[in-house]
């Protein structure tokens, strides 16, 4: 297998702007401490050619901070990614440009970034004409075809993105996203918003094209159960780390990493009734003070000594299956 | 002896909206029960009238909208005209509601402390060290971390997620009879959904409290509800126990929600899809509002369904339930 997309020890830190009584302290000559944010912490991700990955993860562990970085929106702090085997930091010219375009994210909501006075025509057809994928002359043509692969009617190429409904919007920022001719998208909460029959469509046509397009997904989402229908492979993420990735299936049939077992307890079900929830102990702490060791030791119910101190490295625990647990030290300290 | 009471019973209840481009019949004829101890699971689409319902039982229905007709009986006495003193006690006192957006319950101005302290205080003569350690305990419960300092917070200092459970924790301070829970853990993670359907459900075993718990999401009430209504465009299509619902759906848009959850459905395979989306309420089809993306309709569903009850226990509005209807 090749990757399309990798990632080495890729780390995000944000310094956080001065609240009022910072900004106040500073004027007052005292020091204000910078408060910094671990978003993401040295992450090691592959996805593969054809692959769907889903990133799972309570919010604010860092999903969509990886996705931006990995999608070139974001520049990381430390780190590196890998498209297609290139570390995309040292690509110049018309390689950076091709890698650039061949990444794309899709948004909760796609609007939300948007010029809400270009029509639906433009928001599609701008970029492609730009990049040189089309001639002018034949933008309106590529345009239709683009709406008709989402499954809209060409015929809303002349309207604004708010005479739109979520599920139609969400459709137009597919078609943006695909009219660059990429390869590989990063999906961010991308059916989040969505009414449940409208979800079931947008996961269909993710998956249609996915065929058609032979594309490979980066499928973030706080929903286990979406990433359990579309993932080929999920990771799951804690605090800026990576805790555990495997094959969806062996992930839902029996999760090595006390977080993961503990997350998917928590997942309601259709086929569980009556049931009573037993909720995890504490509290996600705060990325700005991580707790030393293990990021999860303060909830783990399997806490050993060493676990507060030294921080368990994500290690293949059995073919294609990895797990950053201490637990899973045979004969280790 | 005459059966007891049921803590809430909604009857016929009509919500409209008088708009300038027409009558908005948010709720249509809705009717239903909440024993006490007993979780019912209103669940439906955007715009479906979810919320619109549960304004009308807590009063907060304004202008253009107006409770046309219909019956709302708390513990058997009714609500819809009652003395403004009368809903205050009751509506202030016995009932609460949790609404999706948590600044609905809280006051930017004050402090939590205050305001927690003073939702005790105001409906007992707890005293004021009392309720301080009350209002610490309940913010434990929603699984507030370090509640003695977040008990001196504004509002605005703490997270959205963080506001909802302060909002949640507020709705389960008196032990009231009734909770109107609408879309409380939507915007939450599942570990503390989980931790708040816990809390909810706590409390209707030990205190008897009656939960109506509205929500988009199937797999929410299929855990925590006794029963389930099914709402689409303002009417309730279908009722039953929660088990008869969710394995034998009768009415066809349960049927096509159910296969539309992802989680539901074996892994990678299409999810079913149902046709179109939610119609204007302005302008719905004739008949069956249904009838447009059903696949089952027909020229019987040109007429409006009553409510029938296919088997004891539950209630439907369909000509052709699914497992009779002709194959698809
Ligand atoms: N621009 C930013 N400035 C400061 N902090 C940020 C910024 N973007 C994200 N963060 C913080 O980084 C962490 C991870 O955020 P994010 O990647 O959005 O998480 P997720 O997508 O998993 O919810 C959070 O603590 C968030 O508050
Ligand atoms: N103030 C209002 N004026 C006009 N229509 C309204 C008003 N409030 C709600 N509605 C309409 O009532 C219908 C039901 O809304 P709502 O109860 O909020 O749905 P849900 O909670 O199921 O998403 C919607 O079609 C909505 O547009
Ligand atoms: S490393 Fe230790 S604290 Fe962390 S998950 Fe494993 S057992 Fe729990
Ligand atoms: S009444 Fe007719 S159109 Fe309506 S749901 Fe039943 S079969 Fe479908
Ligand atoms: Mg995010
Ligand atoms: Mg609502």
């Amino acid at each position: 297998m090749t990757a399309m997309i990798e990632t080495d020890a890729l780390t995000k830190k944000f310094v956080q702007k001065q609240d009022l009584a910072g900004k106040m302290a500073a004027l007052l000559g005292a020091s204000a401490p910078e408060r910094v944010v671990h978003a993401v912490n040295e992450v090691d991700l592959v996805v593969n050619k054809g692959e769907v990955v889903g990133l799972v993860g309570e919010s604010g562990c860092g999903k969509s901070t990886i996705g931006r970085m990995i999608a070139g929106i974001l520049e990381p702090t430390a780190g590196r990614v890998f498209y297609k085997g290139a570390d995309v930091a040292k690509l110049t010219g018309e390689d950076a440009g091709r890698a650039q375009l061949a990444v794309q994210m899709i948004f909760q909501d796609p609007f939300a970034s948007l010029n809400p006075r270009q029509r639906v025509a433009g928001i599609i057809g701008e970029a492609p004409l730009v990049h040189g994928i089309v001639a002018r002359a034949e933008q309106d043509d590529y345009v239709d075809e683009m709406l008709q692969k989402v499954g809209l009617d060409p015929d809303f190429r002349r309207r604004y993105p708010h005479q739109f409904s979520g599920g139609q919007r969400q459709r137009i920022g597919i078609a943006r996203a695909l009219a660059v001719k990429p390869d590989f998208l990063v999906c961010d909460e991308a059916v989040a918003a969505l009414d449940v029959s409208i979800q079931a469509q947008i996961l269909n046509l993710f998956m249609d094209l996915r065929e058609e397009f032979d594309l490979t997904y980066l499928f973030i989402s706080h929903d286990l159960g979406v990433v359990e229908h579309i993932s080929d492979r999920l990771a799951i993420m804690y605090l800026g780390r990576l805790v555990e990735t495997a094959p969806t299936d062996e992930l839902f049939g029996g999760p090595n990493h006390p977080y993961t077992q503990a997350l998917l307890a928590e997942v309601p079900r259709l086929d569980q009734r009556k049931r009573t929830f037993h909720p995890m102990k504490g509290e996600i702490p705060s990325p700005i003070n991580p707790p030393g060791g293990c990021y999860f030791h303060p909830r783990c119910p399997h806490v050993l000594d060493r676990c507060r101190s030294d921080a368990p490295q994500l290690r293949e625990i059995s073919p294609g299956r990895f797990s950053a647990c201490h637990l899973n030290d045979r004969g280790g300290v | 002896m005459s059966a007891p009471k049921p803590t809430l019973a909604v009857e016929d209840l009509c919500t409209y909206f008088f708009t300038k481009s027409g009558v908005v019949k948010a709720v249509d004829k809705v009717s239903f029960e909440i024993g006490a101890g007993e979780v019912l699971g209103l669940v439906g689409e955007s715009g479906s009238g979810k919320t619109v319902t549960g304004f009308s039982i807590v009063g907060l229905i304004d202008q253009p909208g107006r409770i046309v007709s219909g019956s709302i009986r708390y513990k058997g006495e009714e609500l819809i005209g009652a003395s403004e003193e009368r809903l205050r006690h009751i509506r202030g006192n016995r009932i609460a509601m949790i609404f999706q957006d948590p600044t609905m319950t809280l006051n930017p101005v004050l402090r939590i402390d205050t305001q927690l302290v003073e939702a005790i205080t105001a409906h007992s003569d707890t005293d004021a060290r009392t309720a301080w350690e009350q209002s610490r305990d309940a913010l434990g419960q929603v699984g507030i971390p370090s509640p003695e300092e977040r008990l001196k917070c504004y509002p605005h200092e703490l997270s959205g997620g963080m506001r909802q459970r302060v909002a949640i924790a507020i709705a389960f301070l008196n032990k009231p009879n009734l909770i109107i829970a609408d879309e409380p853990t939507t915007a939450l993670d599942v570990t503390i959904q989980a931790q708040i359907i816990y809390e909810a459900q706590t409390l209707c075993r030990k205190t008897g409290t009656a939960l109506l718990w509205i929500t988009h999401d199937l797999a929410v009430v299929a855990g925590l509800a006794d029963r389930i209504c099914v709402m689409y465009a303002g009417r309730i299509v279908e009722e039953g126990g929660a088990d008869n619902v969710i394995d034998r759906p009768l009415h066809p848009y349960t049927a096509g929600l159910i296969g539309s959850v992802p989680s539901h459905n074996r892994r990678g395979k299409r999810l079913a899809q149902i046709p179109g989306s939610t119609p204007s309420l302005l302008n719905l089809p004739e008949g069956c509002a249904f009838r447009t993306r059903c696949k089952f309709n027909d020229d019987t569903c040109l007429e409006e369904p009553e409510v029938t009850h296919p088997a004891k226990d539950r209630s439907l509005r369909c000509f052709h339930p699914v497992s009779r209807g002709p194959a698809p």
